[in-house]
Parts: structure tokens; C-alpha cells; sequence
């Protein structure tokens, strides 16, 4: 149901019924590392190539994910998935492994929570029974399509960010075990005119302002209602980018507590990863992985991921375009929402 | 620079200059350091092959250079392959870039990493993809200091050496 001017009500109470989430080995050496169903030791999984174990790493999560949620894969209407390599290779070759028909999305490092709320919308609409959301991404296949060759030697800037080796995926059903999907704001593109690639934290922070004022004007509702809003990977820079913003506005987000998916993955010390963690992988594993364990154990019962993506592409820069980007969000609550 | 930024708008103009506080400087001289160490090192090592070359060898100072750059490529490659270079870059920065190594590693890592895309459009396609402009001009560089060498100096060509 139609929200505001941007969002949608879940009325029909849609539920996470399973979910998984994966990652390679530098995620495992992370903090968040209990709340991964596996971590590969291994980058490569064991492919001859980084595109294969990217898409290794989506196709284990999603049966994952479907195990975990009691179901066989041929009940799963849809797949609505996308990743960050052109033509969002992984997820429909994924797709063409697990034979459920797709609907393959691009919101570049947003894809995870824009998946899922699509397929929530799709099993809240009664166009589905079983919706499966997926997101995914690689260190290596990211670093070689956006930046450079894995083993060229560049000094990265501090602004610059990791891209998380990763794949999240939810089953979405009508009834069941599980936290609800209650709401989503799409949102809209934001150029601030940012042209550093290596500092997309700064220029994505503005789209997650605009989409979390505007997930608070459709709902009439303050940022104190949830527990805990996590942006998507902002990191650093683009957290503290967001807070500012958020009191230039006047808008109440100490309310709540407000985290970043992109400075939970890695331990700054150790791992040593400039501003944080990037990729559709990274809000797809914390949201799936460590998110939903600590909503499993009602430490947190109502939550908003808002993921963001910089929707830039290595032609885009190269030929000096600014950076726009986008963010999308998803509130999960243990209970349902009383309207 | 100015004629920019004046095709931003005022928002877009304020919320830069915003970022822009936010944005870490590098640590411009720390860096510096870093990489006077390195590349120093680098040149060191490249040095110390140079004298092997020559003392027990028996090339001469001249001569030596060849096999000395070939053994220097040699281990910038075998550093890329075991992916310690791009780590070592992360730390050294220019000084690892600069040095003969740093080429090295341009066109081994694009090698390495375009493996998997075929040995001709892959390797051979993809290979100079880094360290393709340094060699386009650097004939460009090349070609234009010829001619001003030529037209100030012409008595210095033609001699051959």
C-alpha cells in the first residue's frame, strides 16, 4: 500500500522466513565474523576465476537460505537479485543454477535492501507466496571492474573503502517464522556533484538523508520507533557527513541509535581499511547475518537498513560525470506493525 | 578548477564544501617519507645487483644495467604473483611506483588478474592497460625533446653514438 509519497506499507504482514549470509576470508577476520553461516577461507571458493566465486558465493546463500526456511527451491516464485558487475552477471547466472524465475535489479551497494523490498511488496501484494531478495558482491571482481588489477600496487586514499567479499539472501513468505518486512521508501537519485571515486562515502551520505527524512515524512512516525537505523556503507566519512546533515535539518536522530553497516564489517586496527566497507555484499551479510541474530535474540525488535549505492559506472568517471547516487529503505520488526 | 565548480548549484556548492571538511587529508609528508625510504631501498637492492654484475660477472658498468633491470623486474613479479607488491604499495606509495619495480608490477598484476579472460585479449589485450600511457608518452615525451634537441642543437645529431 502506497505511503507518503514514496513508500510502501507492508499490510499484509510479509515475513523473513530464512536467510543467509556469506563471506570470504577478510570478512571472517572481522568482529562480526559469529554472525556469518560461513566464511570461506578461501577468495577464490575454489573457482578459476573471481567472477565464478562471486557467483558461488550468491548460489550457497541462496540454498542456504532456503533450507534454513524450510522450503524446496521450486516453490520460489521469484528471484529479485542484483550485484554490482555489469550486466549483473553473478546474480542472473546464479539465476540460470537455481532455474526460479528472476527479476534482476541495479542500485549498485542499495541493491539489498531494494531487492527485498521488492520482494516484499510482491509477497505483500498476494504476486507471490515465496520471494527470494539477494545481493552480492567481491572484493576482487569490484576492485578489478571499478579500480584496478587486484595486485597493482596503488597507495589507496583515506576516503577510499573495501568492498566486501559477500552474498546475502532472505526468502520472503506470506506466513511464518521469522521478523516482518513492514515498510519501504524507495529513493530518489541525489547528485551533490561529487566526482571522487575514492570518496564514496561522501557523495552517497546526501541519498541516505533524503531517503530516511522521507521513509519519516511518509509515515508520520519519528526516528525513535526503531532501535537501531543502519545506513548501508557510508563508512567514516559518509557517517559523519550524514550526522551532520541530520542536525543541519534539525531532523531528531539521536532519537535512536544510528549505526553504519560499513563500520561494523572490519576492525579498524587490525584490518586496516582506510574509511570502511563497501558493496552490495555489506549491507546484504550485516543485515541477514548479524542484524537479524541480534532481532532472533529481541536485542533489537524494530529496525530500519537503509542501503545506499553510488550509481557510477568506470565510464561514467573516466569521463568526468559526477557520481549520482541512491538509497533505499527497509524497516524488519519482530511484530507487527499496529497502523 | 573555478570554471567547475561554477556549473554546480548552490546546494550542490555548499554541500561539497561541507564534504570537504569531512574528507581526511593524506599524510602528505609522512607519505614522503615513506616513499623517499622505499624507493631508496628499492634502488639500493637494484644497486647492489648492479656491483654483482660487475664484480662477479665481469660485465662492465655499462652493460651490467641490463641484467640488472632484468633481475629487478624479476622480483617486483615475483612479489605481485605471492601479493605482497600491492601491499607493500599501500605502505610505500610512490616509492614503490616510481622505480623500474613499479612498472613491473603495472603489467604483471593486469596480466594476472585478465588470466581468466584468455591469453590474447586477456593477458595480451589487458596487459598494458596501467602502464600503456606511461609508454605512449613517454615516446610522445621522447619525441618532442628529440626535436627541440634538434632545433637547438643540431651539431649534437647525426654522430651517432
Amino acid at each position: 500500500m502506497l505511503k507518503g509519497h514514496q513508500s510502501w506499507l507492508f499490510d499484509n504482514n510479509p515475513v523473513i522466513s530464512g536467510a543467509a549470509a556469506i563471506v570470504g576470508p577478510f570478512e571472517g577476520q572481522g568482529p562480526l565474523a559469529q554472525d556469518f553461516d560461513i566464511v570461506h577461507g578461501d577468495l577464490r571458493l575454489g573457482q578459476d576465476s573471481w567472477e565464478k566465486a562471486e557467483r558461488m558465493l550468491l548460489e550457497e546463500a541462496a540454498n542456504l537460505a532456503i533450507e534454513k526456511s524450510g522450503i524446496t527451491k521450486e516453490s520460489i516464485n521469484f528471484l529479485v537479485g542484483g550485484d554490482l558487475m555489469n550486466q549483473i552477471i553473478s546474480s542472473t547466472f546464479a539465476a540460470r543454477t537455481l532455474q526460479v524465475p528472476y527479476i534482476g535489479v541495479f542500485g549498485a551497494c542499495s541493491t539489498s535492501m531494494e531487492s527485498l523490498a521488492i520482494a516484499a511488496n510482491l509477497v505483500n501484494s498476494r504476486s507471490a507466496k515465496y520471494a527470494m531478495a539477494s545481493a552480492c558482491s567481491h572484493n576482487a571482481t569490484a576492485e578489478k571492474q571499478f579500480r584496478y588489477p587486484t595486485e597493482y600496487g596503488s597507495q589507496k586514499p583515506p576516503t577510499a573503502q573495501f568492498s566486501v567479499t559477500g552474498a546475502g539472501v532472505s526468502i520472503v513468505t506470506q506466513q511464518g517464522k521469522g521478523p516482518h518486512v513492514t515498510s519501504a521508501t524507495m529513493g530518489r537519485v541525489v547528485d551533490m556533484g561529487i566526482t571522487d571515486p575514492f570518496n564514496m562515502g561522501a557523495a552517497m551520505a546526501p541519498a541516505a538523508v533524503d531517503t530516511i527524512q522521507a521513509h519519516f515524512r511518509d509515515f508520520k512516525i519519528e526516528p525513535g520507533y526503531y532501535d537501531l537505523i543502519v545506513t548501508g556503507d557510508l563508512s567514516k566519512v559518509g557517517y559523519a557527513i550524514a550526522n551532520e546533515m541530520f542536525e543541519k535539518n534539525k531532523f531528531p536522530i539521536q532519537q535512536t541509535v544510528y549505526k553504519d553497516c560499513g563500520m561494523m564489517m572490519y576492525d579498524y586496527e587490525k584490518q586496516k581499511v582506510q574509511a570502511g566497507a563497501s558493496g552490495a555484499g555489506c549491507s546484504a551479510t550485516v543485515t541477514y547475518g548479524h542484524l537479524l541474530r541480534r532481532m532472533r535474540e529481541k536485542e533489537l525488535n524494530r529496525i530500519l537498513v537503509v542501503a545506499t549505492g553510488a550509481l557510477l559506472s568506470p565510464i561514467s568517471y573516466q569521463q568526468g560525470e559526477t557520481i549520482p547516487c541512491i538509497a533505499h529503505a527497509v524497516s524488519i520488526e519482530n511484530e507487527v506493525r499496529q497502523t | 578548477m573555478s570554471s567547475k565548480t561554477k556549473k554546480f548549484t548552490p546546494v550542490q556548492q555548499e554541500y561539497q564544501e561541507l564534504a570537504k571538511k569531512h574528507e581526511p587529508k593524506r599524510p602528505v609528508l609522512i607519505n614522503c617519507v615513506k616513499a623517499f625510504l622505499v624507493g631508496g631501498t628499492i634502488c639500493i637492492v637494484g644497486q647492489a645487483v648492479q656491483e654483482m654484475f660487475v664484480h662477479l660477472a665481469g660485465f662492465d658498468e655499462k652493460k651490467a644495467s641490463n641484467p640488472t633491470v632484468a633481475v629487478m623486474i624479476f622480483i617486483s613479479v615475483v612479489l605481485t604473483c605471492f601479493g605482497i607488491y600491492d601491499k607493500l604499495a599501500q605502505w610505500a606509495g610512490a616509492g614503490s611506483a616510481v622505480p623500474v619495480t613499479g612498472f613491473a608490477n603495472t603489467m604483471s598484476s593486469a596480466a594476472i588478474e585478465h588470466r581468466s579472460e584468455g591469453l590474447v585479449l586477456g593477458v595480451g589485450g589487458k596487459m598494458f592497460k596501467i602502464s600503456g600511457p606511461v609508454i605512449v608518452f613517454g615516446v610522445v615525451a621522447a619525441f618532442v625533446v628529440g626535436i627541440l634537441h634538434l632545433i637547438f642543437n643540431p651539431g649534437a645529431t647525426g654522430g651517432g653514438h
